[in-house]
């Protein structure tokens, strides 16, 4: 059974308590509240963070020591039995994810363009940007990452179902795994890594992907000459040296990201999550100063990584006169690919 | 060519009566489990005078007469159990009046839901009526007639409830009007304040006349109408949930379904919540109402609320297509349900007889049960899939579904629609008083014995 | 004796619920299918259809003229398979009323005005029964040339050839393409009929030789691109034509029309017009070509396009799909599809009805004149307004 790589002293030898201090979704007096806290989930003793913790990733990137705060209070919810969601919206993620055998798995060489088991996905990942990897598609819940579920404090199904997953897709005999989902990318490089599970393929995060498609399409780019906001979804937390390829494509295909006070470390999560675990008050709260503050940097767009945030945020964002957009969008609407009206 | 067949073509004309095999075969069944029964004609009338007509020539002759919607009870109700003439009413599908501002709407016997929800929606946005989930083509009268329910059934009743006024051709051919428009030209009471006519044909399955016209109350359409999704795996919780919900007293409709696939369904109950308003703040509001309504659940970990963006489409149709679509889950284009009519709180009970059922007939099932006046009592669907080209799969759901109505009446509940074989045991249970005064209303509406014979049959 | 019949989607017939889904438009307005809407009667539904080839197949009910008549009442025109409740089995209902029919024309059980279009056809090479020679006649007068290796061959099928309402439509749509200098050519009396209809009415052995005559004459004389003026006959060119070696560009007039307008080789003047379109099956739910013939009238100043309430997915076909337009049965009573729709068209308080299809031209220039709405009314070919909008 693959077990969470923990050191125990990296924590109780912390001079900033990072982890907690920076924490969007509870507050501390000071260093010592928060380290003495983290230390009590350390040792397996009941913690406050063990009942209020929101689920948004963000302490596995305010953690810069190498260790994995996140992955351990879940572990010990877990072990507790503190389940942060009621039971029956957890077992359903557990079912609807359940692997059946009805997955979709184009002809693949040693590339494959991970769709993990969001349908949306094999919509984005066509055309020209993608025209090499389009058809070489891999889609399914024997595909999915299982991250979700971290949400929901069920570590056990992570460890038990992504060997699985990993397995699928070394058994196409790829090389490489596209992933189009930012969690995918962040489960088989941060998550894996965690528990020591051996990946035996190459990830690629689909940001790097389409950065070097969009500069071998560089003549066919027309600039959108838009000011948008950037939905930064939670599982860009395990991946932060990724964030900034946000900034790069953006600024290829001429759209500006204004700063604003959610972005970057500081950003929000989109609220799906929270309203299950931490009730729809904080939900609502969230939505509505992440929304507020992107029309105060003077956004025109909400623009889109995960099509999870997409599809929570999309029906707020609109009523906020804000357009919902994906990135990948954006991109093929500067390539010419999308008619330009739908900006 | 019989006397019979000219006698009719003298009525609806040649293209309004058919006794050929094509029609014989097709409006001899209905898409549930029972066996086909052939009628003698096929007759499709365009207005009140021809079914008058038709009726006095079936009286004088002695022929049962079936009238028809679109067919789709799935309990046989327009199988023609001793032949004679089906008389498929959707030729007689105008949309007579709308009087917007009492919220009425006067409609002929055989206008179809779908019809009147697109007439309304281009001509009276601001104006719905209670419509069923039934396929768009069944009609406003038949669903009246079996007291169907429809959105708005948790908040002002059985969709017969609805009715305000109608026009009926009796078993002899004579045509009379109930309510208010036995008085006047306006169609706004059924009843009240005069004796409520309206109880000798609402129910009664067409085996009293045939409703020719009908007024139907319409309800205001809210600009924005909006939906969550509670679920728990706790089923004796289901009673309480309900109980709160409709305390709130400001739900358009309340659904609560189980079915084992997909899976992520499998293990819950979940809880389908309407809510309609006129502004963003309204919704808002109420959503905060149901929210905290349920907070105890949440807190307790038993129950919670689903990410409901991505099915919201296919929860906010009307009708709901999806429903239809479970007759092809087994691949066979089948399903039918019983849906006895009980008090709530007999929920846990019902749900496990469902599973049960499925379980000892080897069938799939899928249950749905919507609140009724407010939580008065509720519909409650057994619903079993079968696939048509199976038919010991079908002779499985027929005993599923008997043996779904005997539990039902044991327990209280009174079967809706139910088809012969349940109006028998029903009326075997009934108290004999109600039973004896039945027989009276039937033996004096309909003394032939003509209209839709085999159903309701009293006097046997 | 009973007979064994067997069709190829024979094992999923029984999966229809005779739900009545298929009878509407999206939103249910009035029945969309024109046969059960002129019959009334719902074994001319497609419901009721699939449920009588079931019974037909399992020989419950015999063949009969009646049966042949609901099969034939069928216009083709998708509409069912566009409103079906089943994923899956929806795509596959026009192929089974076609396979039936098929399995008909073999038991040569047909009716008599698809025996005769047959016959016709075989005969005559069209079904108006008049001579091969004949059938470039139309172009006298165009300008347009026999095809020698142009861009394009304009493709304009049996309608366009021989019926008067079909020419007056052929001759403009060739006049203003070639007057926007598109290089094309027609095959005037060397034209063989695309056999769209040929096919969707069962007979498939004629279909086979008219398709592959087609493909090897096209093919001989290097064709590449194809612009027709029959949607009936794109359909056929661009669905089955690749099946049987044939691969060809294939474009509606009105696509060609719609890009040269944006290229701006069109010049338009003003033409003060209120204009509501009807979408031929053919071109709209068989294609999904919507958007070509709506931006043609956009880009004429002073049109106002108004839609009928079902356009589009949801347009009402004009009845003659599926080869009625040659056979007639369902009828010109008052609920037959063409009387139908002029009577929805005069609803939007237009003046003209654009149309993209000769079949569709006529028979709603037939029912115009039934309804008394000739003062009302004007049907009329999408190029033909362009020429009432040209710039003098």
């Amino acid at each position: 059974m693959y077990k969470l790589k923990w050191k125990e002293k990296v924590c109780a030898t912390c001079p900033s308590a990072d982890c907690l201090l920076k924490c969007q979704y509870m507050s501390f007096s000071g260093h010592d509240e928060a380290h003495g806290e983290m230390m009590k989930v350390c040792r397996g003793e009941d913690s406050r963070v063990l009942h209020e913790c929101a689920t948004c990733y963000a302490c596995e990137e305010y953690c810069t020591r190498g260790n994995h705060p996140f992955y351990l209070i879940s572990e010990r919810r877990e072990e507790k039995g503190l389940f942060t969601a009621p039971r029956p919206i957890t077992n359903q993620w557990i079912n609807m994810t359940q692997m059946q055998g009805k997955y979709m798995v184009g002809p693949i060489k040693d590339k494959a363009l991970s769709c993990c088991y969001i349908p949306d996905l094999g919509i984005l990942g066509q055309g020209e940007i993608f025209k090499d990897v389009a058809s070489a598609v891999a889609f399914g819940a024997e595909f999915m990452c299982p991250a979700v579920h971290t949400h929901f404090a069920r570590m056990s199904v992570i460890t038990e179902r992504l060997p699985k997953v990993i397995d699928n897709f070394a058994k196409l005999g790829v090389k490489e795994v596209i992933c189009l989902h930012d969690e995918c990318y962040g489960t088989f490089t941060a998550i894996a890594d965690a528990y020591g599970i051996e990946v035996p393929f190459k990830p690629v995060y689909y940001m790097d992907f389409v950065l070097d498609r969009m500069k071998e399409l560089k003549d066919r780019i027309k600039p959108l000459n838009i000011k948008v906001a950037y939905q930064r979804p939670c599982s860009n937390r395990l991946i932060p040296d990724k964030f900034p390829l946000v900034y790069e494509i953006l600024d290829l295909i001429g759209v500006e990201i204004p700063d604003r006070e959610y972005q970057g470390e500081n950003c929000l999560c989109c609220g799906e999550i929270i309203r299950s675990v931490s009730g729809y008050k904080l939900a609502d709260d969230v939505q509505e100063r992440n929304l507020n503050d992107m029309i105060a940097a003077g956004a025109s767009h909400c623009v889109f990584n995960c099509p999870a945030c997409q599809s929570s945020l999309s029906e707020k964002v609109v009523k906020k006169g804000l357009k919902p957009i994906h990135i990948i969008d954006l991109c093929k609407i500067a390539i010419g690919e999308k008619e330009r009206e739908v900006l | 060519m019989s006397d019979i067949l000219k006698s009719l073509i003298e009525i609806v004309g040649e293209r309004g009566v058919s006794n050929a095999p094509e029609e014989i075969w097709y409006y001899s069944r209905d898409p549930g489990v029972l066996t086909p029964r052939k009628p003698d004609y096929v007759v499709a009338p365009k207005t009140t005078e021809q079914v008058q007509k038709i009726v006095q020539l079936a009286c004088r002759e002695k022929i049962p007469v079936v009238p028809m919607g679109n067919g789709m009870s799935l309990t046989g109700l327009v199988i023609p159990l001793k032949g004679g003439i089906v008389l498929d009413m959707k030729r007689m599908n105008q949309i007579l009046e709308v009087n917007s501002k009492a919220r009425y709407a006067v409609l002929e016997g055989g206008t179809s839901q779908g019809v009147l929800k697109a007439h309304l929606q281009e001509h009276y946005p601001h104006l719905r009526h209670s419509l069923p989930d039934a396929p768009p083509a069944t009609t406003i009268a038949a669903n009246v007639a079996l007291h169907g329910q429809g959105r708005l059934t948790n908040q002002y009743g059985f969709n017969s409830d609805m009715v305000t006024g109608m026009e009926i051709v009796l078993p002899t051919g004579e045509v009379c009007k109930i309510g208010s428009p036995s008085l006047g030209p306006y169609w706004f009471s059924k009843g009240p304040t005069l004796p409520d006519l309206s109880g000798l044909f609402l129910g009664w399955l067409g085996t009293t006349g045939i409703i020719t016209k009908v007024g139907l109350k319409l309800f205001p359409n809210k600009k924005i109408r909006d939906v969550e999704l509670f679920v728990t795996d706790r089923v004796e919780l289901i009673p309480d949930i309900l109980y709160k919900l409709t305390h709130l007293e400001m739900l358009e409709d309340i659904n609560v379904w189980f079915q084992p696939k997909p899976l992520m369904f499998l293990g819950n109950f979940h809880v389908t919540i309407y809510f309609t308003g006129d502004t963003d703040e309204e919704i808002a509001f109420k959503r905060k109402m149901v929210w905290d309504t349920l907070q105890e659940f949440i807190d307790a970990k038993d129950g919670g609320f689903m990410a409901v963006q991505y099915m919201k489409g296919m929860l906010l149709e009307m009708p709901q297509r999806a429903i239809a679509d479970f007759a092809d889950v087994p691949k066979g284009g089948g399903f039918e349900y019983s849906g006895p009519i009980t008090i709530v709180e007999h929920f846990p009970q019902y749900a496990a007889k469902v599973v049960e059922l499925a379980k000892k007939y080897d069938v799939l099932y899928a249950s749905s049960a919507r609140m009724i006046s407010g939580g008065l009592c509720m519909m409650f669907s057994i619903s079993f899939a079968f696939n048509r080209n199976d038919p010991a799969m079908m002779t499985r759901v027929k005993h599923a579904l008997d043996e779904a109505t005997a539990f039902a009446l044991d327990m209280g509940g009174i079967p809706w629609k139910p088809n012969f074989m349940e109006q028998k045991m029903t009326m075997q249970k009934m108290e004999p008083g109600a039973l004896k005064l039945m027989q009276m209303i039937k033996k004096n509406l309909d003394p032939q014995g003509i209209m839709n014979p085999g159903n309701w049959e009293v006097n046997s | 004796m009973t007979q064994l019949r067997n069709i190829e989607h024979a094992e999923i017939v029984h999966r229809c619920f005779r739900c009545g889904y298929c009878k509407f438009p999206e939103d249910y307005i009035d029945f969309n299918c024109p046969s059960y809407k002129a019959f009334g009667w719902d074994t001319y539904s497609p419901g009721g259809r699939m449920w009588l080839i079931r019974a037909w197949l399992n020989d419950e009910i015999k063949t009969s003229e009646r049966f042949a008549e609901i099969l034939y009442s069928c216009v083709a025109c998708d509409n069912c398979k566009n409103q079906c409740v089943f994923p899956k089995f929806k795509d596959f209902l026009p192929e089974i009323f076609q396979e039936a029919k098929a399995e008909l024309v073999g038991e040569g059980k047909i009716p008599p005005g698809v025996r005769d279009y047959f016959k016709a056809i075989a005969t005559n090479g069209n079904p108006y029964k008049l001579p091969q020679s004949e059938r470039g006649k139309w172009a006298e007068g165009t300008g347009l040339q026999k095809y020698a290796g142009q861009d394009y061959l304009f493709y304009v099928g049996c309608v366009g050839s021989y019926d008067e309402v079909g020419q007056k439509m052929a001759r403009s749509v060739g006049r203003v393409l070639l007057g926007a200098g598109l290089s094309l050519g027609i095959s005037g009396s060397e034209e063989i009929c695309d056999g769209n209809e040929v096919r969707i009415l069962g007979e498939m052995g004629l279909f086979a030789k008219l398709a592959g005559d087609n493909i090897e004459k096209f093919k001989a004389q290097g064709v590449k691109k194809i612009v027709t003026l029959d949607p009936h006959a794109l359909n056929v060119f661009k669905k089955d034509y690749p099946g049987l070696g044939g691969n060809f560009q294939v474009f509606h007039f009105t696509e060609i029309l719609a890009r040269l307008i944006k290229e701006k080789k069109i010049s338009l003047g003003p033409y003060a017009a209120k204009i509501t379109y009807h979408d031929p099956c053919y071109l709209g739910r068989h294609n999904q070509i919507y958007g070509p013939p709506r931006d043609i009238l956009k880009a004429i100043d002073g049109v106002e396009l108004v839609e009928m309430h079902r356009n589009a997915l949801n347009a009402f076909c004009c009845g003659g799909g599926g080869g009625n337009f040659f056979t007639d049965i369902l009828g010109t009573g008052e609920d037959s599809a063409g009387r139908v729709r002029v009577l929805e068209a005069l609803e939007t308080g237009a003046r003209i009805i654009a149309v993209a299809c000769p079949s569709c031209a006529k028979m709603l220039s037939d029912a115009v004149k039934m309804e008394n709405l000739e003062d009302k009314l004007e049907v009329l070919g999408i190029a033909e307004i362009i020429e009432r909008a040209a710039k003098k």
